[in-house]
């Protein structure tokens, strides 16, 4: 526990830094899933620059589209505000074919959220975090001592917050997708946290005569390797999500391979920390 | 110690053979092209489709639309059962535009879900869901009527709107006869405004409310269409009376028909007939108003509004328009359906084209693939031979997954897909706890035999622990997310269960089956 100090300092800097980022950006920044409004992906033939497309747009009156191209293959996305009446794919097609005519333009998909919903899912995803949370503290402190769920969660809750930090400082969207990734790592990133409290209660019973951070300590050095072991299975499949996966899965797995690296190190430095230093030098021995 | 195995063994083989009868289906439809299947009888089709893995919206392309349906404006009985006719009404049109396996189902007090899967024009099934479709036969207030009523609105938006008296931003209205100062003609009962000054017209008589200034019976209706007057295009605003003659609930059949409308030859519009109740009511109406105007409304706006030159004893009228034969197609489909009692808004929708479909398909799974080449490639260079029992045991692990969701009817969407790739990361997880528990144990100098079982034994607590807590975070999205969340939850929970198997029950079998035959001196671990 030598480290501790210094994953304190480091975990503090990062969730510092992820505060400052969500701050100065104004929260995560949020997709059409929660905010309400459109987002269109159209696929143009042939390929035409973003800045024809951006003129077409904006002589049409479309001043607020936001205008990205995803790949090389004349892929565009776009990000209306608002939901209108018309069908805003069907005003897109017609402004582009105005100005470009005999441009093929053809949906790949199309998410519409009314702002009503918008605010339905946004309560609803801190409702899914919370209970979350909240379902793992309690079977964690069911099956070990209380003190070490509230370590694990609150190193889950660090997961989380530095996740969705990274993702804001990288200028991704926070979605529905990213919101199932999060929670994956909630549920994910806590194993190595139980293999390592599990090692201390097993070690805790053999070394009753060693003081508790001595027993957190070899635990944590005994099984580093397969902390690391498990992650990296998980990171591979991740990355080959991340590369082959395609566009619409990109944030997922960007945010899978965030959650579960960072899971990995707080696991192993942040959550049994906390424990030990949560239950006080004057406990000598543990429970069970 | 070892009295089991044969027990053990029948047990996994009986599950194999029970997920193998599961996926087979699957493996039929899914193995297909398209024209090999279009070769076989539909009923075979159908049949294949209900047993194999369903394809979510996501990945076969699709719409999903949640409409919400506005109560504002009905009565408390009517607003009661207004979702379910609404429901009704939907499910009617669905069925006539031909989508194969529609789902409708209500969502909440007033929300209605749509799903049309493969669909190939999102854009005309919205408007064909949403539209309204209320349709009315309405008296139009006769030339003298109208000419009063453009004078009351006269006095009424000049009083109302400050706005029309900004000369700079409004330099040809009247500020005193705001309304009568830019109209063009009053032709029977309708009185026509130039297209550049019916948008600010309509927008002055919303702002003055001019509906409420009208007497009790009569109220306003714009043309749906352009109109043109000496070749000028522009809209007519009409002055209705407020009760209807007859609705849309008196029409028996709608059709496309051609020729309708002499003037327009050639193009399509919707032949209606009438029930019997209908027409004798049209006889009648028809009769008595003689030289009036009986005005064709859809949906509030005036369509057509012919003068009634003799009485029409056979109950037959006709929508017509600039309409193109989907158009004409569809507004005979939705008067057949009926109206809806309500309007319905789209709060939320997600379309997957057919085309990013397929992509998805194809990126997810050579995603799968190669996820598995680099778990497959790690595990046999660190575990060696028994990696190659842990990847066994994800293969199986996968295999099971997919016939449980076969199964289960469960739905596979794009994040299902990453949910199978993730399983195929995390199921070596297990295998990989044992197999450094064993490899500690063995450094203690325990045989290879008593390696296992104490390796087993102490990892199984840690796996189930994890395993549960991961589940405990799919079941919450699962709960909270919407349709391709709920495929990733689903299938990473099933994974995750199958696990336990795969990757604990399963492997002990081999190691014990292979421990019982000879002693091992050493384990390829």
């Amino acid at each position: 526990m030598a480290f501790r100090k210094f994953a304190y300092i480091l975990s503090a800097t990062l969730f510092v830094g992820t505060i400052v980022v969500l701050v100065a950006r104004g929260g995560p920044r949020m997709g059409v899933d929660f905010t309400g409004g459109t987002l269109i992906e159209a696929k143009l033939t042939p390929n035409e620059p973003a800045d024809k497309v951006r003129a077409a747009l904006d002589n049409a009156g479309f001043r607020q589209a936001e205008l990205q191209n995803v790949g090389a293959t004349g892929d565009y996305l776009f990000r209306l505000q608002q939901t209108s009446k018309e069908d805003p794919f069907v005003l897109i097609k017609n402004a582009i074919q105005k100005e470009m005519p005999g441009t093929e333009v053809v949906l790949m998909r199309a998410e519409s959220v009314g702002p009503k919903i918008g605010k339905e899912l946004r309560s609803k995803a801190i409702w899914a975090v919370l209970l979350a949370l909240g379902g793992i503290l309690v079977y964690v402190g069911l099956r070990y001592e209380f003190i070490f769920a509230v370590g694990a969660v609150i190193s889950l809750f660090h997961d989380v917050i530095i996740t969705l930090g990274v993702m804001t400082f990288l200028g991704r969207e926070f979605t529905l997708t990213v919101l199932a990734a999060l929670l994956t790592i909630a549920g994910y990133s806590i194993n190595d946290t139980i293999v390592v409290f599990d090692r201390i209660r097993e070690q805790s019973r053999l070394l009753r005569r060693e003081s508790l951070k001595d027993v957190i300590d070899l635990s944590v050095n005994q099984t580093l390797s397969r902390t690391i072991l498990t992650s990296f299975t998980v990171i591979l499949t991740v990355l080959a999500l991340l590369i082959f996966g395609g566009e619409v899965i990109r944030d997922f797995a960007l945010c899978m391979f965030i959650g579960v690296f960072f899971g990995t190190y707080s696991s192993t430095y942040v959550a049994s920390a906390l424990a030990l230093d949560i239950h006080g030098p004057a406990a000598k021995g543990m429970r069970r | 110690m070892y009295k089991n195995l044969k027990w053990k063994a029948l047990l996994t083989v009986i599950i194999t053979a029970v997920s193998i009868y599961y996926l087979v289906p699957s493996f039929r439809l899914y193995s297909q092209n398209a024209t090999q299947r279009a070769a076989l009888p539909t009923e075979d089709i159908t049949k294949l489709r209900d047993k194999s893995v369903k394809l979510g919206l996501d990945l076969q392309g699709g719409m999903h639309l949640v409409l919400e349906v506005d109560k504002t404006g009905l009565k408390e009985k009517e607003a009661e059962d207004a979702v379910d006719r609404a429901i009704e009404v939907v499910r009617n049109r669905v069925d006539q535009f031909g989508v194969a396996e529609p789902l409708i189902q209500k969502q909440g007090a007033n929300r209605i879900v749509v799903q049309l899967p493969g669909l190939l024009d999102p854009q005309r099934a919205k408007a064909l869901i949403g539209q309204t479709a209320k349709l009315e036969f309405v008296l139009v207030s006769t030339p003298d009527e109208t000419k009063d009523l453009v004078n009351r609105l006269d006095a009424v938006v000049a009083q109302r709107v400050p706005a029309v008296r900004d000369t700079a931003k409004y330099p040809y209205f009247d500020p005193e006869k705001p309304i009568s100062s830019r109209m063009l003609t009053i032709e029977f009962g309708g009185v026509f405004f130039g297209e550049e000054d019916a948008p600010d017209v309509e927008k002055f008589l919303t702002e003055a409310g001019a509906d409420s200034a009208l007497p009790i019976d009569s109220r306003l209706a714009w043309s749906a269409e352009t109109e043109y007057f000496q070749g000028r295009p522009g809209k007519v605003l009409y002055f209705l009376k407020t009760k209807p003659e007859l609705t849309g609930s008196e029409i028996a059949t709608a059709r496309v028909g051609i020729n309708l409308d002499p003037d327009k030859p050639n193009s399509p519009g919707v032949s209606l007939t009438m029930t019997r109740a209908g027409s004798s009511i049209f006889s009648r109406v028809t009769g008595a108003n003689i030289g009036k105007q009986l005005a064709i409304v859809l949906d509030g706006k005036v369509r057509s509004a012919p003068v009634i030159r003799t009485k029409i004893p056979r109950g037959e009228a006709s929508i017509t328009g600039n309409f193109t034969d989907k158009e004409a197609a569809d507004l005979s489909i939705v008067l057949r359906a009926g109206a809806l009692p309500a309007p319905l808004s789209v709060v939320e929708e997600r379309t997957v084209g057919p085309s990013l479909g397929q992509d998805s398909i194809s990126k997810g799974v050579t995603a799968a693939l190669i996820g598995s080449l680099f778990v497959i490639g790690f595990m046999c260079i660190y575990y060696r031979l028994s990696g190659i029992l842990a990847i066994f045991a994800m293969v199986l692990n996968v295999w099971y997954l997919l016939a449980a969701l076969a199964a289960l009817h469960g739905t596979l969407t794009l994040p299902g897909i990453a949910g199978i790739v993730l399983t195929i990361g995390m199921s070596v997880d297990a295998n990989v706890l044992i197999f450094e528990r064993i490899r500690e144990e063995l450094r203690t100098g325990k045989t290879v035999a008593r390696s296992i079982e104490f390796g087993y034994e102490r990892a199984f607590r840690t796996i189930l622990d994890s395993n549960v807590t991961t589940l405990i975070s799919s079941a919450v999205l699962f709960q909270f997310g919407t349709g391709p969340i709920k495929g990733f939850a689903l299938t990473l929970s099933i994974g995750l269960i199958a696990n336990m198997f795969t990757a604990v029950f399963v492997t002990k079998l081999i190691y014990d089956a292979m421990v019982s035959r000879r002693r091992l001196e050493s384990l390829s671990i």
